[in-house]
């Protein structure tokens, strides 16, 4: 029990996919001007990370290690992060059509975020169980989620300051995000001092 | 002839410039507690902290084209500036005084358009910055406390071997950075617990980490800063929140995990009378442009940093976490107000059951 509240604590503040390891930053960059848009594209990322993360533990684990064929396991990946995609967008599609109009092309690319790859691969290379996976996909999930939302109130708010010209928009963006990086160092060598 | 006049007629008592002019002064108490305790390196601090800041703001808002003179008399880069100065390591190079106040007032203030907008604390951002990257000058560059100096033998500077240090980082003859420099309280106790080396009871009997009640040297500049900061209370410069809130949370974690292992844990008069918790929770948690604003929002903010700080300090990776917290924090802020707005008068409450008629 206590090895996987330090892997979601690891996961979500000490090695926070969008701010320490600086995966998954179009998204984080792209849709974070409104808070509502980024609410809906964390969901929409937390749902297929999860779920990515746990198929492409069985693709790898039951089709390409028995068969013998590794080294197709980036393509493999990018195919069932792409069918749990397009199964994300259906549902949403059905359920929030609103969300649906306001995500717009951010949904799709969703299957090219580097961070859902990334949790995928990551989850092979460090030889994560299924049960872990599905637990590490989610905090990856949650942190992504958490810097998301804040950082969207952030420019919400930024959108009224009076930033110099030429700052305005993105630059300012990722200046903010840079800072937000450095707040998080904060939480680093925290998995090992809980241990 | 009478002077025709708009509304509002009474003038306020209290306006932006002469706020950061009175908090600035209330800071003088701590700061002349830790000139004692840490040597003439603080007032030097300040002092380039001040000129650096000045000149920093000054060159961009006339870059800006922003009326120089009015936004300079706010004294809100004074105010950062000498936060700034009492926050480094005593023995600071100008040049980690120079980029500190550089990252403060042109990146974390001027970039997100001057004093009301920006989004995070300017010094704690120049605090931090200056940790992740200067590792050594800011953990090791603290000079011994005067209560040590004969414990430890250890040396001291006068003001100008002081500034000729830090300026030009020449040593007299005879001293040496070993017998200059001590460890924090904050660190000795983190690094021997971590590694198990010693428990807190050994460190205590060592005497070099230990004063009357908290850490030894910081604990009269935290009570310095105490006094200021119930005066600004008491004169209603800031609201009890946000201090109270944090000092509590700090408190009452520090009880509840330090009455389990009493080997490992420092009571709480150490974690609130140690590093910068009082400075921290009067003088730059209270920053109005960066705190919450709603009463309840600043309790949660408040509290928040107290967590935080005692968090990082037990299982974190550093020996204090003032800048950590109060950064983070800030990030919330935006959400923290969103969400607990307070009801306007006339309005009915949210939940139905307070109908009225």
């Amino acid at each position: 029990m206590g090895e996987y509240f330090l892997l979601l604590i690891s996961t979500i503040l000490v090695n926070n996919f969008v701010l320490v390891k600086f995966l998954g930053l179009c998204p984080f960059m792209g849709s974070s001007r409104k808070l509502e848009v980024a609410t809906g594209m964390a969901l929409a990322t937390t749902f297929v990370l999860t779920l990515s993360s746990a198929s492409s533990y069985l693709v790898n684990h039951y089709i390409l290690l028995p068969l013998g064929i590794e080294y197709l396991r980036t393509i493999a990946f990018i195919l069932v992060i792409a069918a749990v995609v397009n199964f994300t967008e259906m549902v949403v599609h059905k359920t929030s059509p609103m969300l649906y109009q306001v995500l717009g092309m951010f949904l799709p690319l969703i299957t090219t975020n580097c961070a859902v790859l990334g949790v995928a691969l990551l989850n092979v290379q460090t030889g994560y169980g299924f049960f872990e996976s599905i637990l590490f996909g989610f905090g990856a999930a949650i942190g992504f989620s958490l810097v998301m939302v804040l950082f969207a109130s952030i420019r919400e708010r930024l959108a009224a300051a009076d930033v110099p010209e030429i700052f305005q928009g993105a630059p300012i963006g990722l200046i903010t995000a840079g800072l937000m990086s450095i707040a998080f160092l904060g939480f680093a060598g925290l998995d090992k001092g809980l241990n | 002839m009478f002077l025709a006049q708009s509304s509002p007629y009474l003038k306020p008592d209290l306006n932006v410039s002469k706020m950061m002019r009175v908090v600035t002064l209330l800071m003088v108490p701590g700061i002349l507690t830790a000139t004692y305790v840490f040597g003439y390196g603080v007032l030097v601090n300040i002092l380039l902290a001040i000129v650096f800041a000045l000149s920093f703001e000054a060159i961009i808002l006339y870059l800006r084209k922003r009326p120089v003179r009015v936004y300079i008399n706010d004294n809100s880069a004074l105010l950062t500036a000498v936060i700034i100065g009492v926050a480094l390591p005593p023995l600071a190079p100008w040049w980690l005084t120079f980029v500190g106040v550089f990252f403060a007032i042109v990146v974390a203030k001027q970039l997100y358009g001057g004093i009301g907008y920006n989004t995070f604390n300017p010094a704690m951002v120049a605090y931090a910055i200056l940790l992740v990257s200067f590792p050594a000058q800011m953990t090791t560059y603290w000079q011994t406390p005067v209560m040590l100096l004969s414990h430890v033998d250890g040396q001291t500077l006068s003001l100008l071997e002081t500034v000729q240090f830090q300026l030009f980082s020449q040593l007299p003859a005879n001293v040496t950075m070993d017998a200059l420099t001590f460890a924090s309280p904050l660190s000795i106790v983190r690094t021997s617990v971590l590694s198990g080396a010693a428990t807190i009871g050994e460190i205590d009997a060592q005497g070099n980490a230990f004063g009357v009640f908290g850490g030894i040297g910081t604990e009269w500049v935290n009570l310095a800063f105490l006094a200021g900061g119930l005066f600004m209370l008491r004169k209603g410069l800031i609201s009890w929140h946000i201090p109270i809130s944090l000092l509590a949370m700090l408190g009452f974690l520090s009880l509840l995990f330090g009455s389990f292992e009493l080997d490992s844990n420092p009571s709480p008069l150490f974690h609130l009378f140690s590093g910068a918790t009082m400075l921290g929770a009067f003088f730059i948690a209270t920053d109005p442009v960066t705190a919450a604003t709603t009463p309840r929002g600043r309790i949660f903010y408040g509290a928040g940093i107290g967590a935080l700080i005692y968090i990082i300090r037990t299982w974190g990776g550093y020996p204090d976490a003032i800048a950590f917290s109060v950064l983070l924090m800030n990030m919330c802020v935006p959400l923290l107000d969103y969400y607990t707005q307070p009801r306007v008068y006339g309005h009915k409450a949210d939940n139905d059951d307070q109908e009225q008629p």
